[in-house]
Formats: C-alpha cells, structure tokens, sequence
C-alpha cells in the first residue's frame, strides 16, 4: 500500500509541475503579446519596449519560467502591474477569504449530501428519488448567478432577512462575517449538494446490492443497522472521494458566487486583474486555484485508498 | 432464380426518419423539446429582425428599469432598451457562439478521439497525456488565464471554450470508439486496407452516433452556460451587443433595490439548459432501453 501511496504522491507533483508549466505557457506562448495587451490603445514602440523590459520578457522563456516557478515556491508570486505593490501582499487577506466561504459552503453542504443520500437508498423508488432526480436536474441547468440573484431577491430583499452584498473586511472577526457567508454558502451548496447527494445513493446502493448485505438482511437484521454497521465501512472511500471531488469543485465554482455577492475572495481578484490585463496576477490566482484544485484531487485518492479495508489490509 | 435476388439485402437499409422517437416521448422530454424550439424561434427572429424594438434603441420617456407594461412586457434595462427585444437578440448571440464551439469542440474531439482509439500506441499514448494535462486545470481557471493575454474577440471566445471542452468529447468519443475498433468488421476494413479516414466514418461513426448525440446535448449546454458565465464575469460578448450573461451583469446592481430586471435573462439561460438537459435525459435513457432489449435478445 505504502507503494500505491508514493506513487499517487508523484503523480500528484507531477501534475502539480505541468499544471504550472500550462499556466505559464498559456500567458507566454500564445500568440497575444502581453506587453501590447497591457497597453492596449496606448502601445508605442517605446513604452512597449519598457514594458517588455521590466516584465523581463526580453529573457528567454524557459530562464523566466525557472526564476517564475522559483519565487513562487519561495512565495514570491511577483508583482502587480496596476498596484506595482507584491501580489502575495493582496492575496493573503482574499484567500483567507475564499477558504472560509468554501468551508462554510462545505460544512452545510456535505452532512446534508451524506444525510439525504443515505436516506434515498434506504427508501429507494419512492418520492424521494423523483425528488432526486429533479434536484439534481436543476442543479447542473441553473448558473450558479442565477440561484445567487435568485436568493438575493426573495432571501436579502423581499424578506429582508440578511444583506444582500457580502463585502467583508480585514477588521471583522469571524462572527461579524458569518451572517455574510450564509447567502453565498447557501447557493453554493444548493449548487453541489445534488450531485453529491446521488452519487452517494449510488455508492450505497452498489454495496447494497452484494450478498452480504443479503446476508444480513437474512437474519433479520434492521434496516438502518444494515446501512450504517455493515455497508457504511465500504462505502467509506467512495463517499470520501465524492466529498472531496466535490469540494474541488467549490473552490472553482467560488469564482462565480464571489462576484454575484461581491465578496472579495481570490476569485473576484482573480476576474478583476484578467479584464485590467494584470497578467502577474492572473498567473499567480491560477497556479493558486489549480494546486487547490490538484492538491484535492489527490488527497481523495490518497484518503480513499487509506479508507479501503481491502488495501489496508492486503492478503 | 429472381427469388434469390430478392432476398439479398442491399448493403444496409437506409435509416429512415425515426418516428418513434417523437411518438414515445414522455412529457418532460417533450417540455424540452418545446423549450429548444421556442429558443430556435428567438434565434430566427433576432436574425429576421422581429423583434418589437431594435437591439440597441433607447426610449427616454420610458426610463430605466420601467416595470413591465402592455408596450414593454419585461420592463426596460439600465439604459431605457426594452428587456424582450435584448432578450431576443441575446439569444442568437449566445446560442450561436455556444452552438459554433460545441461543433467545432465535436469536430477536434472526435477526430482526435477515434484517431486514438483506431490508431492506438503512440498517438493514443501523446493525445491522451495532452488531454490529462488539460483536464487537471479547472476549465474556468484556464480559460481566464488564456483569456487575460488574448482578450475578449468573439472569435477568441469560441476557439477557447471548444479547445477546452474538447478533452471532454475526446475522452468519451475515444471510450466507444475503442468498444468499436475491436471489433471484427474494423479488423476486416483494416485487412481490406481501408485508410484510417474511411474507417473512422464508415466503420466507427455509424455504430457511435447515438451516444454522441446526447454528448452533443450536454456538451451544449455546458459551452453554453460556460459563454454566459465569462460574459457574466465581463470577459465574455462585450456591450453594447446583447447576450444573456453580459445582461445579467449589466442589470445586477439593482437587485439590491428589489428589482427583478437581471432575473429575466439569468432565467432565459436556465429555462434552455433545462430544456436540453430534459431532451438529453429521454436519449440517453432509450439508449439504455434499446441496449437492455439487445442484451436480452442475445441471452434468449
């Protein structure tokens, strides 16, 4: 086990290694030149060429991209061109940000996932599985600014019960942001919460299906015993891997909600220094999100191959 | 003698118009399928210009965000444009860049999918890394990160989000491709030495197309809500052209005051991919009938 192990570690940074090569690449490479899309209408030969000059795109880019992917690891993530101030200064405060909604997000979103699916296979084909179906329908045909603008409206505006932006700042502590959180959390679960809730019934179902589940049932075993004593250890590593995929997914889909509610996490910075052309920026944010995103990809095939009583404990 | 004749079959039966298919339908698909007609509809009138008011036109003495009346039914945006007719002309804008992605992310995905699947070895081994390395990015990440150095053309818009969505394409369009191409009547094209071409679409295709039609349906509906989300992130159509997301924005700040303006387009975007999803839903779930019904006739 302890070789799987490794070997998903590796992968894992080596993935890490081309995801950075790709971001890089994609702002270098690609045929836009970034010096003339900083300027824009004002390029002249002159300040194209300074500019040119102190982005050091003048170096060869296989030299930039080492000293790039150095300061990174060192947290050095460059600087700004609109704020010519250190990126990793602005981004400490709006990252912290993002977590939080995404935690809160994930403390809502997954006991109820969990909770509901494991209800939907236990009362297979009755009206909660109709209720699944549909759910699930909307949630992958509704943006998440509709559901956001939608919650707004009735839930900030029309009941009045919470503010409708959610522009949070350094000097709040954690209770004054929590009443902040709920609409944006709120449309991030109902964003995720259906797909994890039916690939969940799907997993239970598949482990209820086998005979030893028969087996107990045989002796007359309740229902709920069945469910959470006998098939709930198996269905430990794929719930596990759906949770965390699924969380993967909330670190992107943030990017969204945060403007919807203008909150100022690293999605919002991330869009507002893409459409500035602040290429430093927009590198720094995507590396972030990707290794979030790969990191998380890794830790559920490294927590589902850890929770496999199978690979545990090998013959 | 002219018997004989007869009871040869020509080589296959032409496929005729599946009737079937619409006759069998369940009322939700056939709420779908109302729903993608009814936004066909809107494309072919924003293309005519049937609009009741022009893309771009002002009324002054209607001011901003009028409510709905008898003349504007969805009130007016904040300009003074009237809502229906923006929401018209969006949808050509939108659908079309999201229908002209989807085929062109079809085209590259499946040339590449069933040039892995037929060829194998190492043009499978080069296309499948490349797509692997893709696909570990988040599409939105990506897709503002390319988007930032090249800019906002729709064009641009177009080539990103087909390149991006056609790792999906490449990766289920080499899945059945492979289920195809190993099976006797490709070995015997190949034997007969048929280029890679000629198997692709005379062999592969025609045993692959029905799953590829419901990949086509989802594989829509995501470039189409992706295009509505860069434009709702202001890096997608830019104004003064109309398109669903880039209304949503434009009209966002007064949701705040209990308006509704930016939840008319947001719901246009909504009530589409429901459609679509609905359709797709009642494909895939006949493939499966019709698959199940095969199985068995096998088994008997």
């Amino acid at each position: 086990m302890l070789n799987l192990l490794l070997r998903r570690l590796a992968l894992g940074v080596m993935t890490l290694w081309v995801v950075s090569v790709i971001i890089f690449a994609g702002t270098e490479i690609l045929p836009g030149d970034v010096a003339t899309a900083i300027l824009g209408q004002t390029a002249t030969p002159e300040n194209t060429a300074a500019i040119r000059a102190q982005l050091g795109l003048n170096e060869p880019p296989h030299e930039r991209y080492i000293s790039w992917l150095g300061g990174f690891l060192q947290g050095d993530l460059g600087m700004s061109l609109t704020s010519r101030r250190p990126v990793a200064d602005q981004i400490g405060f709006r990252l912290e940000n993002t977590l939080l909604l995404a935690a809160v997000a994930a403390m809502i979103a997954v006991p109820l996932a969990i909770c509901l699916g494991l209800v939907a296979a236990i009362r297979q084909g009755t009206v909660f599985d109709r209720g699944i179906s549909v759910s699930t329908l909307l949630a992958i045909s509704l943006p998440e600014f509709f559901i956001g603008y939608i919650l707004i409206f009735f839930v900030a505006v029309h009941l009045g019960w919470l503010p409708s932006m959610s522009n949070v700042n350094a000097r709040m502590d954690l209770w004054d942001k929590l009443p902040l959180l709920i609409l944006p959390a709120l449309t991030l679960t109902l964003v995720s919460v259906a797909h994890m809730m039916r690939m969940t019934r799907a997993a239970v179902i598949s482990v209820m299906n086998s005979p030893y589940i028969e087996m107990a049932e045989l002796k007359g075993i309740r229902n709920w015993r069945i469910v959470v004593q006998h098939a709930l250890p198996n269905v430990l590593s794929p719930i596990i891997n759906i949770v965390i995929l699924n969380l993967a997914y909330l670190v992107v889909g943030v990017v969204v909600v945060e403007v919807v509610f203008t909150y100022p996490g690293m999605g919002q910075y991330m869009v507002d220094s893409v459409s500035k052309r602040d290429v430093p920026v927009v590198q720094a944010c995507g590396l972030i999100f990707a290794t979030v995103y790969v990191g998380l990809n890794m830790t559920a095939d490294i927590l589902s191959i850890l929770a496999n009583p199978r690979l545990r404990h090998p013959k | 003698m002219s018997m004989i004749d007869d009871k040869i079959p020509d080589a296959l039966p032409r496929r005729r118009f599946d009737w079937e298919f619409f006759s069998c339908m369940p009322l939700a698909a056939r709420i779908g399928l109302g729903i993608i007609l009814l936004n066909v509809v809107m494309v072919f009138m924003a293309i005519f210009g049937l609009t009741p008011y022009g893309e771009t036109e002002i009324f002054r003495d209607l001011g901003n965000w009028a409510p709905p009346s008898a003349e504007h039914w969805l009130g007016s945006d904040q300009i003074g444009r009237d809502m229906l007719s923006r929401i018209i002309y969006g949808a050509a804008t939108t659908i079309g860049i999201a229908l002209s992605a989807t085929l062109l992310s079809f085209t590259m995905g499946i040339l590449m999918g069933f040039t892995a699947a037929v060829m194998g070895g190492l043009a499978d081994n080069v296309l499948s890394r490349i797509v692997d390395a893709l696909m570990a990015i988040p599409t939105l990440i990506l897709a503002l990160v390319v988007i930032s150095v090249l800019g906002t053309e729709i064009y641009i818009l177009v080539l990103v989000i087909a390149v991006l969505d056609s790792t999906r394409v490449f990766r289920l369009s080499r899945a059945i491709a492979m289920d195809v191409a190993v099976m006797e009547f490709v070995e015997a094209a190949r034997l007969r030495g048929e280029g890679l071409w000629w198997i692709m679409r005379r062999e592969i295709l025609p045993n692959t197309i029905m799953p590829l039609i419901a990949e086509f349906g989802l594989r829509f509906s995501f470039a189409f809500l992706f295009i509505a989300a860069l434009s709702f992130l202001g890096l997608g159509v830019q104004p003064p052209h109309a398109d669903w997301g880039g209304m949503v924005r434009e009209n966002s700040q007064v949701i705040s005051y209990g308006i509704a303006a930016p939840l008319y387009p947001a719901a246009a975007i909504a009530l589409l991919t429901i459609g679509v999803n609905l359709v797709v839903d009642y494909i895939l779930a006949r493939q499966n009938r019709s698959a199940a019904a095969a199985f068995e006739e096998q088994e008997l």
